[in-house]
């Protein structure tokens, strides 16, 4: 006999999961005691949404599902946050939630919510499983539906007594048979043909580099088209890190934060390949006004993505991986050279901004010289606010990856996410950048860090202000600040102090560099807190 | 511009809420919409009729299309046959109930119920004689409505 619970466990061990990152509850309790017989390991989290952000960061470095636990009720709701945040940036995530017992459910008793109902619109698919004999078959859709396709998060919600019920054996479908759901990956010839059309006439031709290239291993292809084309390359946030900063034809990110160079080039193309980049509007903020003057280009996987934001003139529907290898096959040199000379000169032209200091470390000088000091593959997960904006324009990528999140934005995402990382392949550098803000958000997981003894590396931009709405306030609202100067902020060094992990505190450019290296070579956990003048600004 | 949408989806709990959370989150607006199974047990049909250009009904059609209990969508235009069931209570007094009924036989609606003071109708038909039909009603002063909203299917195989 195996119960509901350790069906879940065998499911998970099925699909080769080697990780989960939750929080129990009563509600979970039975999946928990099943994974004590199990070689799957759990990582204890102290907040829940914050299991889905390690879960999403897991995600993102291993290339499959990442999985969190939680139990029902608010370690429900808490994932809520982590759900939605995947869900943007489409990372493949399955979370598995306990529910009150089936003859409870809808008497609102204690710990109840209706967290299929609540994820409704920040998932990718829900369940709400009614009975132990679906869960290999729920489980193995599950895996299937967030890694396949446009992938994303899939909520599994089980209630306590599904989970204790006992069935006489444990069977794991072998195949997926959802006839609902069949992602199309080869791309129409037809319209690939198109585009090679399009590429041979085109004069001012840009390859937009977004998520969708990273999600699907996909770099290669996009550098071996590049190369074959001639074609320049810039990127959205969710795509940096795929070209090299170095390479002649990487421009950099585009936006309303991006590099001016990248800008210029995607504003005079008279082409631009969409590749799996969903047109956000912090990235193109006025897609007509563009879509007038280039012809467009779109590849994606998700077909509600094409012509959403943008008018497409050549769409094309599939694997962003098998298209881009495709069409570097096909292509031609494009007749682009004397454009290709035009945006190279911009890219020249083109000076970061911020020079170290003395009085203060100037973040954008010091990510710069970081850059330099880490290693080629290193991961860096990034903070949205101005850390974020410091980290996606200033740090050179090489062969690393840029971990953010993109999409929603959520706050306090960089130091669980890393983790995640680390835990992924910890043989890689990994590099969490929070503002002081953003880390108190997630500061508890300092404990997770500790009690799984990950060396993650974390620099903290400390201005003690909310830099990004105080850079808002200033040019909308005439600098009247309100709710944005962090009172009250605690002592980090002593804080990390008491947590039992290394932290220094930079008060210049030429310090934080010493004590950059410093923690680039250490064995153990380190957080670098950087002072930062309040007025620096995000470019 | 007026849409009407069929949507075969899988016969499950939950599917009705997900597709209507869908319409609600992403701004489309629905007319009416109407449930029910079809020769398959296991599949329903959704009949969606709604408002918006050609870019939004794209867009619908494209984001039901992504919902993994969503089977099959389809878009139906003039090749299609469309009706609606309307049930309908007009005040009516015994001197009018000639005219009522004369209304009913005209329209080919049947007489339902009738109460010393009103008439139930049922009426069942395209959306538009429906409309009609309540136009014509309403000098005698409509008590009460249920109209089941269009069910649709294509013409010819």
């Amino acid at each position: 006999m195996v119960t509901g619970a350790e069906i879940i466990v065998k499911c998970l061990e099925a699909e080769g999961v080697e990780i989960v990152f939750g929080y129990p509850g009563v509600a979970i309790c039975p999946f928990y005691d099943a994974l004590y017989d199990s070689p799957i390991r759990n990582v204890l989290v102290r907040t829940e949404q914050n299991a889905a952000h390690m879960a999403s960061g897991y995600a993102r470095v291993s290339g499959r599902p990442g999985v969190c636990v939680a139990t029902s009720g608010p370690g429900a709701t808490n994932l809520i946050t982590g759900i939605a945040t995947a869900y943007m940036d489409s990372i493949p995530l399955v979370a598995i939630t306990g529910q009150v017992n089936l003859e409870q459910l809808g008497r609102d008793v204690f710990q109840e919510a209706d967290i299929t109902g609540a994820c409704e619109s920040f998932t990718k698919h829900s369940y709400l499983v009614k009975a132990a004999e679906d869960l290999p078959r729920v489980l193995k859709e599950a895996f299937h539906i967030a890694a396949t396709g446009r992938p994303g998060p899939v909520l599994i919600d089980v209630p306590q007594d599904i989970q204790e019920q006992r069935l006489p054996a444990f069977l794991y479908p072998e195949r997926v048979e959802i006839r609902s759901y069949k992602p199309r990956t080869a791309g129409h010839p037809m319209q690939v043909k198109r585009a090679l059309e399009a590429i041979e006439t085109a004069r001012r031709p840009v390859i937009c580099c977004g998520g969708g290239v990273v999600l699907a291993n996909a770099r290669e292809e996009l550098l071996a088209f590049a190369k074959a084309s001639g074609i320049p390359v810039v990127s959205t946030m969710m795509g940096t890190g795929v070209a090299p900063m170095e390479d002649p034809l990487y421009l950099g990110m585009i936006g309303n934060f991006g590099r001016s160079c990248a800008n210029r080039a995607i504003g005079e193309a008279d082409l631009i390949l969409l590749c799996g980049a969903r047109v956000g509007d912090r990235a193109i903020s006025a897609p007509n006004q563009i879509a007038e003057q280039a012809k467009v280009i779109h590849i994606d996987i998700d077909p509600a993505e094409i012509g959403k934001n943008m008018r497409v003139d050549i769409p094309i529907v599939g694997d962003i991986k098998t298209l881009l290898s495709a069409l570097a096959e096909k292509v031609e040199p494009a007749n682009c050279e004397e454009w290709a000379r035009q945006v190279r000169r911009y890219k020249s032209e083109f000076v970061p901004r911020g020079e170290p200091r003395a009085d203060f470390v100037e973040p954008r000088a010091f990510l710069r010289d970081l850059s330099a000091q880490m290693e080629p593959d290193a991961v860096l997960a990034a903070d949205p606010g101005q850390s974020q904006i410091w980290a996606a324009v200033n740090f050179s990528q090489r062969e690393g990856r840029f971990l953010t999140s993109g999409g929603l934005g959520t706050m306090g995402y960089a130091l669980p996410a890393a983790l995640g990382a680390k835990l992924a392949k910890p043989g890689r550098q990994v590099v969490a950048v929070c503002g002081d803000g953003a880390f108190q958000m997630s500061m508890c997981e300092l404990a997770t860090v500790q009690a799984t003894h990950v060396p993650l590396k974390v620099i903290v931009f400390d201005n003690r202000r909310l830099g990004m709405v105080r850079e808002y306030q200033n040019k909308r609202y005439r600098g009247r600040h309100i709710g944005t100067h962090m009172a009250g902020n605690p002592n980090f060094v002593l804080l990390c102090k008491a947590y039992g992990i290394p932290c220094a505190l930079a008060e210049n450019n030429e310090r934080a560099r010493e004590l950059a290296a410093e923690m680039l070579s250490c064995k153990t956990p380190y957080v670098l807190v950087c002072r930062v003048d309040p007025e620096t600004p995000s470019l | 511009m007026k849409y009407t949408l069929s949507v075969l989806v899988e016969n499950q709990p939950g599917v009705l809420s997900k597709v209507v959370s869908l319409f609600s989150r992403r701004g489309y607006n629905i007319d009416s919409l109407a449930v029910g199974t079809t020769e398959d047990p296991a599949v329903s049909r959704m009949t969606i009729v709604g408002q918006g250009d050609d870019r939004i009904l794209e867009q619908v059609e494209k984001q039901l299309n992504k919902m993994i209990p969503v089977i099959k969508v389809r878009s139906l235009g003039a090749g299609s046959v469309s009706a609606e069931l309307l049930l309908i209570k007009v005040g009516c007094e015994p001197q009018n109930f000639g005219e009522i009924h004369q209304i009913a036989t005209m329209m080919k609606a049947e007489v339902e119920d009738v109460s010393r003071s009103a008439v139930t109708l049922k009426f069942a038909g395209e959306h538009e004689k429906c409309e009609t039909l309540c136009g014509l009603l309403r000098p005698y002063g409509i008590r009460e409505i249920a109209r089941t909203g269009v069910i649709a299917l294509e013409r010819g195989t």
